[in-house]
């Protein structure tokens, strides 16, 4: 019997096996993994702890843990930390907030909602850098829509230190909403209907139905988009690029440091360092909420 | 507790009349079982009652209030859902507290409740525990128990035990019965299912295409059915048909069995209920299988046929007597029957418990008021 099996499977089986096949195909995304981001990874690793400018023709020279010595008792490295909480907590709340709640209106039912949807998707599906500069132009103090339609007078957004941080949070808001949007209504559209109908036998208020049915229910999905929001905005660069540049007069936000020493200065080794703690930040803020998440989940 | 009035109820979904003009009296304390096949406009009554959904047409009045246009956290009544719609993320204690929180109920007041019910539900031992974590028959318990708690004006329960299984479904139509008693809440209970309807309800209610067909206690829709559908639905297994003609002679009116063509003599009662119709000519003879008489082949006025299968259920016997058309006729006979596979025999009929329909239209002759 395991004879005939073999031979009805047997030409097959002589050139390739499943597995070699699967890991064939597996090979070129390992491949380029390695090649530009676990090899770079570990480079990156080991160059924070040298002096090395990759635009010189000197090779790395070992200095220990200088690098992150200076960074972290640079007092303006910590004025950056404290800018980029302030941006991170700003627009994810302002992401938060209204992407869930247009996902809340969205549940009901109108004429149009489908093409509305829709055009709401649109800000996510463009490129950072474009709606960096769109916004620019948007907010520009002389002839950009932006302070006129809200009444705002002759207001510098782009280039006022003292307020471009909040022009770019309302950009990154304008952007990311849509993406806490969807997810929001991924999570409000698996509350089975029942338990609204439970609920409303149970003479339950719309608040109490909301925040004993709706919220619990779709909190992990909410978690899931906190975690996606706080780690992009924790190393946002684009956008802030986009609307204030690179100059001195641009908001000090840890990634545009990080940009100037690696890609301006040329400091390649300091850079690194930069890097890695910054690297390090976001994997302890996100393990902390993929740990709520999957308290959330097994409370379900 | 509280009576409930459904006056000239309609329901339409776009062009779909999902209920047709229902009128339906569930006095106080009652067990109502709506009964009928699936898309038959039982659950949309019960929807509703409860105020889920709006009557198109007509009154609903609950304890001589009309709630015809109130949402259900408006009207006082408890719904138990066919696959219980528990909250997922909270506890059994948290689900049946839940309608008593909603209230703003002292949360003292609320932990004495909620034991009282568990302990009647014997559901005490697994308050801590998720829904996801229980059997079907404790679901099924705490979903009563969110019901039963706030005491409310009404109970309503659609086909609350039909995913259960079919030993467990036994104990659980005793325990709902007995549950109806201990709490005197007026009940409609949904179900397709007319054992359960049988077993449970104090009158039933029997619903076919968006129409209430009948509505009596079980033994009067059992053996006075107002129709055919309601003959063919109700008992198990169900009544015997016939296919007859009248025609007359010597001026008497006698019944043809079409099949192969048996006339059959009818007592006085039966005959001259088919003489009131006199434009009747094609009848359904109905008879339920304990009202036939298997009697040896050849007896006055009894038609002949074989016996075809013999079912042995224990404490009785089902035989399936083929008549000459291939017609087969069910009939109920002691354990201890003789009777084997290709005997022919014939058969004959309690006249009394004969049931006569009008084919055409279904209605019955022979129905009391």
């Amino acid at each position: 019997m395991k004879k005939t099996m073999n031979n009805l499977s047997g030409p097959l089986n002589r050139q390739m096996s499943d597995t070699v096949f699967v890991r064939l195909c597996i090979l070129p995304v390992i491949i380029l993994l390695i090649v530009i981001n676990i090899f770079p990874l570990f480079y990156s690793l080991i160059l924070s702890f040298t002096e090395y400018s990759a635009r010189k023709a000197f090779s790395p020279e070992f200095i220990g843990n200088a690098n992150y010595r200076d960074l972290l008792t640079d007092p303006t490295v910590w004025v950056r930390f404290v800018t980029t909480a302030k941006y991170v907590v700003m627009s994810v709340a302002g992401e938060m907030i209204l992407g869930f709640s247009i996902a809340l209106l969205l549940q009901e039912k109108f004429r149009g909602r489908g093409v509305l949807q829709t055009l709401l998707v649109l800000p996510m599906t463009m490129s950072p850098v474009i709606v960096g500069l769109m916004w620019k132009l948007f907010m520009d103090p002389n002839w950009g829509m932006f302070n006129y339609l809200l009444g705002l007078g002759r207001i510098d957004w782009a280039s006022n230190p003292d307020i471009n941080l909040y022009a770019i949070v309302i950009a990154d808001i304008w952007m990311w909403t849509p993406f806490v949007m969807l997810l929001s209504i991924a999570g409000l559209s698996a509350v089975p209907q029942s338990l609204y109908e439970a609920a409303e036998i149970d003479r339950a208020s719309w608040w109490f139905k909301f925040t004993r049915i709706t919220l619990p229910m779709v909190s992990p999905l909410l978690m899931i988009a906190l975690i996606f929001r706080v780690m992009e905005a924790f190393k946002v660069f684009d956008v802030p690029m986009g609307i204030s540049g690179t100059g001195s007069s641009a908001p000090p936000l840890i990634a545009m440091k990080l940009y100037k020493d690696t890609f301006l200065t040329w400091k390649t080794g300091y850079g690194s360092a930069l890097g890695y703690i910054v690297l390090l930040i976001v994997i302890a803020i996100t393990s902390i909420f993929v740990k709520y998440l999957n308290k959330a989940k097994q409370e379900d | 507790m509280a009576d409930i009035v459904l006056k000239n109820v309609y329901k339409r979904f776009g062009d779909f009349t999902a209920v047709k003009d229902l009128n339906l009296n569930v006095f106080d304390k009652e067990f109502l079982v709506l009964l009928g096949p699936s898309g038959c406009g039982k659950t949309t009554t019960l929807r509703m009652i409860s105020g889920l959904e709006l009557p198109s047409e007509g009154q609903i009045i609950l304890d001589n209030e009309d709630v015809t246009q109130k949402r259900a956290s408006r009207r006082d009544i408890a719904f138990v859902f066919q696959l219980f719609a528990l909250y997922p993320h909270l506890s059994v204690y948290n689900n049946i507290s839940f309608p008593l929180k909603t209230q703003g109920i002292d949360k003292k007041q609320i932990e004495v409740e909620v034991q009282k019910i568990a302990k009647l539900l014997q559901i005490d031992h697994i308050l801590k525990k998720k829904p996801k974590q229980l059997s079907g028959g404790d679901l099924q318990r705490v979903a009563l128990g969110r019901g039963l708690i706030r005491k409310p004006k009404a109970m309503l329960l659609d086909e609350p035990i039909g995913t259960l299984d079919a030993k467990f479904r036994e104990e659980m139509r005793t325990e709902l019965k007995n549950l109806h008693i201990d709490s005197g809440s007026t009940t409609v209970y949904v179900t397709h299912d007319q054992v359960e309807a049988m077993d449970m309800g104090d009158r039933i209610a029997v619903m076919n295409h968006s129409l209430l067909q009948q509505i009596g206690e079980p033994h009067e829709v059992y053996s006075n059915p107002k129709n055919l559908f309601v003959a063919q639905f109700i008992g198990s297994p169900g009544m015997n048909f016939l296919e007859m003609e009248s025609v007359t002679s010597d001026g008497k009116v006698l019944l043809k069995f079409t099949g192969d063509g048996t006339t059959i003599i009818l007592p006085d009662f039966l005959e001259e209920k088919i003489n009131n119709k006199k434009e009747l000519s094609k009848i359904t003879w109905g008879v339920r299988p304990e009202d036939v008489e298997i009697v040896p082949e050849g007896t006055k006025n009894s038609l002949r046929g074989a016996v075809f299968v013999i079912e042995n259920m224990g404490n009785h016997k089902i035989i399936d007597i083929k008549l000459k058309d291939g017609t087969l006729i069910r009939v109920r006979e002691l354990p201890k029957s003789k009777l084997r596979i290709g005997d022919n025999v014939s058969i004959t009929f309690d006249m009394k418990m004969v049931r006569l329909f009008d084919t055409e239209s279904g209605d019955s002759i022979v129905f009391q008021e």
